[in-house]
């Protein structure tokens, strides 16, 4: 690969192109802002927040990449998409190449572009920070590259292998499952994916809004995998509806784990049962995967006017955005810590602000109390000050004795985090799992304790990101290869 | 995928649908319930699996109309699909020689109860069945009841059909007659909660099988959350089967209503 990367810099047009504008020249274009919608009129739908950038943005932004000799973008990338090429492609204009780049490595280059934390991933590797310059929106030309050969109607179809006739199970088929089907089929592999819900696409579909990940962006990225020869099976539970040896009956010669982190974590304080307070899971999968705020749905969802999330991550930014978007006059963030330590990312902490959502910060829920029907109507506060750093390196909360508030609340959603689902750790016998749930697998390959059963995504994480999925996804592809390979 | 193929009537509410299933049919036991889903745009509602046949590849739902999503279900005839099927879930029965055991079951409850029966009885139980129902012409399952244990309990709250009286009347008198061993019920949950208050008086193991609102039914959301010994547990993946005498039905009861004034 790295000669290919080489080789690929060394082309002439390469070549060419890095002459016509001196470092200093790129270096100074400054970084291109995304295009977004008013947060007044976004925050009353479910349209998509960024709009993406224009071609002369993107060809502008791409610009400003240096083209580096030892591309350290590159590093930061779980899926190692060759980010310079990609990017040099935009440059000259030629965006279905720059796609196609994109493809050779990932996926899901429109899912990635859109909710991948690359300030924290390839961004962060960008020479321009060393310069003290912002780093090339590496994201958004991603975003853009995907979103041109979708919208040209020419989307291609990466190459396939030769079919082995080898036949290979994927559970799951959340961002970890997609990403090792997509490998897997692109080595000529018969693959499956059984997904336990009747929409496939995991977390992509039940977890991120609309606003954020549009349905139709994955199903457009699920229905190249189809072309790719990749079948879908849905309302299918591995481990229920046909076991670890009815998958053997069938053939299958190496399964891929991919279930994610399904259960729901609860603080077990007073009040956590009322009715109106429930997970994030919960909620956002009653609005996004049953679209239950659409009045053709079958589904309820309760409509908070006053609305808390508890919780400072992505998930939470997305429950307390989409509350806003149902109609809550005041929507909360609560969280134990300072905004400092919050996990969830700077774009979305600034769009909930933007879209008029409190932030809460240094408070903990204590109790919810609930009126004589048993629905909730306040929730007790603990004051939090930050004391000294604790094992994750952030400052550790510390409550202020007596420093309790109470406030008004109809609707309380619990986003604390999840924990594995244990569907697949208990029903395949003789896997090796941690304390927490998850699933052990050898770091480098992905591989269980059982020798065809590979895993990774937050069945083995706990509970990660996207991108960090599809890379588990890549590894154990490319290790199950190699082991199917030399058997 | 999910055809219906046959359809009978219990009662004007109560329907019975044999369907098309054959992963679900080989792999579900007592106990295990499945979601279903019919539309686009439905809503995703568990169900007890009340029989399976392996040969035929069918299982077995009884659904009672009583909200919009079990009357689509409902009104589905022969050949019609379910859109989507998804099981079996949850923790099977759990069957063992126990000695006698009471089955009680009430309304819609009844179909799901029939499996447990015929485990039970089959793991060589005395299986004594208390069916309850309003009115005679609700009395369903009576026959099947009948040819898969020891006896057969009717009780109705007009005294149309059987014995006059609650389903907490049938079993009391059992008790009073002769030693009980376990009691498993499957009903409304008001008649759940009656059933366990009463079988703990008498210090008798009381298996409930609960049916809460649910979403996914694997675990993911904790709709279904209840509380059994002051420890929060999800019916979908604990359950359905809990210590009736460690569940706190009133809780229970009152998160039933959670979209009472929502629902469409």
């Amino acid at each position: 690969m790295k000669e290919q990367i080489i080789a690929r810099r060394n082309e002439p047009w390469r070549d060419e192109l890095r002459k016509n504008l001196k470092n200093k020249e790129r270096a100074d274009i400054p970084r291109v802002h995304m295009n977004e919608l008013d947060p007044e009129y976004r925050s009353h739908n479910s349209e998509e927040v960024n709009l993406g950038l224009t071609a002369e943005q993107a060809m502008q932004e791409a610009k400003r990449c240096l083209d580096c000799p030892n591309p350290t973008c590159m590093s930061g990338c779980p899926v190692s998409i060759q980010i310079p090429t990609f990017v040099k492609y935009i440059e000259v204009g030629k965006f279905l190449d720059a796609a196609k780049v994109l493809k050779e490595t990932s996926a899901l280059p429109a899912v990635c572009g859109r909710v991948c934390p690359q300030e924290k991933q390839c961004e962060a590797q960008c020479i321009h920070l060393k310069m003290k310059k912002d780093p090339v929106a590496i994201g958004y030309l991603e975003r853009f590259a995907a979103d041109y050969e979708r919208e040209s109607g020419q989307m291609s179809v990466p190459e396939i292998a030769k079919p082995n006739g080898i036949k290979i199970a994927v559970v799951g088929s959340g961002p970890a499952g997609l990403s090792f089907a997509g490998d897997m089929a692109k080595r000529g592999y018969d693959i499956t994916v059984f997904e336990a819900l009747h929409e496939i696409g995991g977390v992509l579909k039940y977890g991120i809004p609309e606003f954020r990940l549009p349905n139709e962006i994955v199903d457009v990225e699920i229905d190249i995998l189809r072309k790719m020869g990749v079948k879908f099976l849905n309302n299918c539970i591995v481990g229920k509806t046909i076991t670890y040896e009815d998958l053997h009956v069938d053939g299958f010669k190496g399964i891929f784990a991919a279930s994610g982190a399904g259960l729901p974590n609860f603080m077990n304080i007073p009040g956590e049962n009322l009715i109106g307070v429930m997970s994030s899971n919960e909620y956002l999968t009653r609005v996004n995967l049953m679209d239950a705020a659409n009045p053709e749905s079958d589904t309820p969802v309760l409509i908070g006017k006053k609305v808390a999330v508890i919780g400072g991550g992505n998930t939470a930014m997305d429950s307390v955005r989409t509350a806003r978007r149902l109609g809550a006059e005041r929507s909360m963030i609560v969280y134990r810590r300072s905004e400092e330590e919050m996990p969830a990312r700077i774009e979305e902490v600034k769009h909930a602000k933007e879209e008029g959502v409190e932030f809460l910060t240094l408070h903990n829920p204590i109790e919810y109390i609930g009126d004589e029907r048993g629905r909730v109507k306040q929730m007790r506060l603990q004051k939090m000050a930050l004391g000294e750093p604790d094992a994750s390196g952030r400052r550790r909360p510390i409550a202020i004795a007596g420093a309790i508030d109470t406030i008004d609340v109809d609707e309380v959603i619990v986003s604390v985090g999840v924990s594995p689902n244990p569907l697949i750790p208990s029903t395949f016998k003789g896997l090796d799992v941690t304390k927490w749930g998850t699933i052990i697998v050898d770091e480098s390959t992905m591989r269980s304790a059982l020798p065809d059963v590979y895993a990774g995504g937050d069945i083995v994480r706990g509970g990660a990101t996207v991108i960090l999925a599809m890379g588990d996804g890549r590894k154990a592809a490319a290790a199950m290869h190699q082991q199917l390979s030399s058997d | 995928m999910n055809k219906i193929v046959s359809k009978e009537y219990f009662s004007p509410q109560v329907v019975k649908l044999e369907v098309e299933a054959p992963l679900i049919a080989r792999s579900r036991k007592a106990g295990h319930f499945v979601i279903v889903k019919v539309g686009k745009k439905g809503e995703r509602i568990p169900l007890t699996i009340a029989g399976a046949d392996t040969e035929k590849g069918t299982i077995t739902l009884v659904i009672q109309a009583v909200g919009n999503s079990s009357k689509k279900i409902c009104e589905l005839n022969v050949g019609d699909e379910i859109t989507d099927l998804v099981g079996p879930l949850g923790q099977a029965t759990h069957i063992e020689k126990v000695g006698t055991v009471i089955c009680a079951g009430g309304g819609v409850g009844v179909a799901p109860l029939l499996p447990i029966v015929e485990a039970f009885h089959k793991a060589g139980n005395r299986v004594i069945v208390v069916l309850a129902a309003r009115t005679k012409d609700l009395v369903i399952l009576e026959d099947q009841m009948k040819a898969n244990s020891d006896e057969v309990v009717i009780m109705t709250d007009d005294g149309s059909y059987g014995t006059k009286g609650l389903v907490t009347n049938g079993i009391e008198n059992i008790i009073n007659r002769e030693k009980v061993d376990l009691c498993v019920t499957i009903g409304p949950a008001i008649m759940m909660k009656f059933v366990s208050a009463l079988t703990k008086k008498y210090e008798i193991p009381t298996v409930a099988s609960l049916n809460t609102i649910m979403v996914d039914g694997t675990g993911m959301c904790g709709a279904c959350r209840i509380t059994v010994g002051g420890k929060t547990k999800f019916v979908c993946v604990d359950g359905p089967e809990f210590d009736a005498h460690q569940v706190d039905f009133d809780e229970m009861l009152m998160r039933l209503s959670a979209y009472k004034e929502v629902e469409k």
